[in-house]
């Protein structure tokens, strides 16, 4: 697919919007649907898009391995530590009162709580799957 | 108008499904997976599952196209014709097909506000969500606060499924394929 | 009277029909990438039938209209139940991923016997066990 000009201009001009897509979807999923599970799938299908028109070669130079195998575990870490700072706050595990500024608006903390929860999702999400397609991808390479 | 397109939308399913399992051709299938994956989102936005639509269209139509074909690039994408007579496999659908109808025949009709499943936790959900998380989807007030443990753990689950992916496909492949190889073609694009 | 059960249980049937032609191509068909495809409709037969319980007919997505004001327009909204909602839109994504366990083992089993098909499967593992 290197020579197809229409789809090269094509997917380099769609990919910033796909990327700006996710992260809308991410941070105004507490209002409207999405949230970080929707936005780290759209923001790996960008990376997708152009590791398929451009080749992974090209692709991992911006994105290498070792970057999203290590989101795919910073996520669950952010997540699992939201849940042992609340933890050592004193109030339950994922209790995300904790986190208010102002005690006397605990709920204030759920905005916070799941905004960092969302974000763990997000970059659990967009490691994972651009790991996995990564894989599938590579796998064929050294063969022929 | 609404149970209208529910209809048409499940009678377009009814037909992809079928025709998933007769086509042969895996590359067919994997294209008629994702019109089935893109059909089912529609239907679940005529449900009001307006996150779940959203999730279904990223994932079914978009990453699990491009990972099957990913897989069948590297597998091959012909099936062989089945070798031995169906009539074993349809006996044991049709059974079991006809035990889930003959259940269906005590569930609740589709839609009725008195459903038992609407009046467990859904209620206290959609009244008071607000007032204690204080964002308007409801969605993800469950997800993210109510259910952040069940959350987690599918987050877990999703990143151990990533290394289970990373320790199959991330060895060398078969040794006698490894000699000739390791030259790498340059920018090869997938395009099956 | 049958006219009106059809229309309150259709949902369930088509998705019952969609859910045995997964289950169909799981137990008849011999290639492993044709039973993850049947899984998957599978799958997804089984997350809209969750869907199916939790909608409310005339209801509207469960995303709050107008949640601070509190005023009757608010008070009258029927809302779908979010929680089958919240189940399905996990299990969705932890589909995804154990799909592509599952294809990079059909991948690893084609580089080791050199097909996907069940049977040559088990036929080149009779005659290894018979060679040895």
């Amino acid at each position: 697919m290197r020579e197809e000009i229409i789809i090269r201009v094509g997917a380099k001009f769609l990919a910033p919007f796909i990327i700006m897509f996710a992260l809308y979807v991410h941070f105004h999923g507490d209002y409207s649907p999405g949230g970080g599970f929707q936005a780290g799938v759209i923001l790996a299908a960008a990376f997708a898009l152009l590791a398929l028109v451009y080749g992974l070669e090209a692709v991992q130079k911006v994105l290498p391995l070792w970057f999203t195998r290590m989101c795919a575990a910073l996520g669950v870490l952010i997540f699992a530590g939201v849940g042992v700072v609340t933890m050592l706050l004193g109030h339950n595990y994922l209790g995300y009162n904790a986190l208010a500024p102002d005690p006397t608006h605990p709920e204030h903390g759920q905005h916070y709580g799941i905004l960092l929860v969302e974000l763990g999702v997000l970059v659990t999400v967009f490691g994972v799957m651009v790991t996995v397609f990564y894989h599938f991808a590579g796998r064929g390479r050294s063969d022929s | 108008m609404n149970i209208v397109v529910d209809i048409v939308l499940f009678t377009l399913l009814g037909a992809a499904g079928f025709a998933l399992l007769k086509v042969r051709n895996l590359f067919a299938v994997v294209m008629l997976a994702g019109i089935y994956s893109l059909l089912s989102a529609g239907l679940f936005t005529v449900m009001d599952a307006v996150d779940v639509a959203f999730t279904e269209a990223a994932v079914g139509a978009g990453i699990s196209t491009v990972l099957f074909l990913g897989a069948l690039a590297l597998a091959g994408h012909h099936e062989n014709r089945p070798g031995h007579t169906p009539l074993l496999p349809l006996l044991v659908v049709v059974v079991t097909g006809g035990a889930l109808v003959y259940g269906t025949m005590d569930m609740p009709g589709f839609g009725h506000p008195e459903n038992p499943v609407h009046h467990h936790v859904a209620d206290h959900y959609i009244e008071e969500s607000y007032d204690e998380i204080g964002i308007p989807n409801v969605v993800t007030s469950v997800l993210a606060s109510y259910r952040g443990y069940d959350t987690m753990g599918e987050t877990t689950v999703v990143f151990a499924a990533a290394v289970g992916v990373m320790l199959l496909l991330s060895g060398a492949r078969r040794p006698r394929s490894r000699g000739g190889g390791g030259g790498g073609t340059a920018g090869e694009g997938e395009d099956g | 009277m049958r006219l009106d059960l059809f229309v309150s249980h259709y949902n369930y049937w088509v998705v019952i029909f969609l859910m045995m032609v997964g289950f169909y191509i799981l137990i008849s068909r011999g290639n492993l990438i044709k039973k993850v495809v049947g899984l998957n409709v599978f799958q997804t037969a089984v997350f809209m039938l969750y869907i199916s319980m939790g909608k409310i007919t005339g209801g509207t997505p469960p995303i709050l209209v107008d949640p601070k004001g509190g005023g009757e327009a608010a008070a009258e909204v029927m809302y779908s139940n979010p929680l089958p909602h919240v189940l399905i839109l996990t299990a969705i994504v932890v589909g995804i991923a154990t799909t592509s366990v599952g294809l990079a083992l059909a991948v690893r089993i084609k580089e080791a016997y050199g097909t996907l098909e069940e049977d040559e499967i088990s036929r080149i593992e009779a005659e290894r066990e018979a060679a040895e």
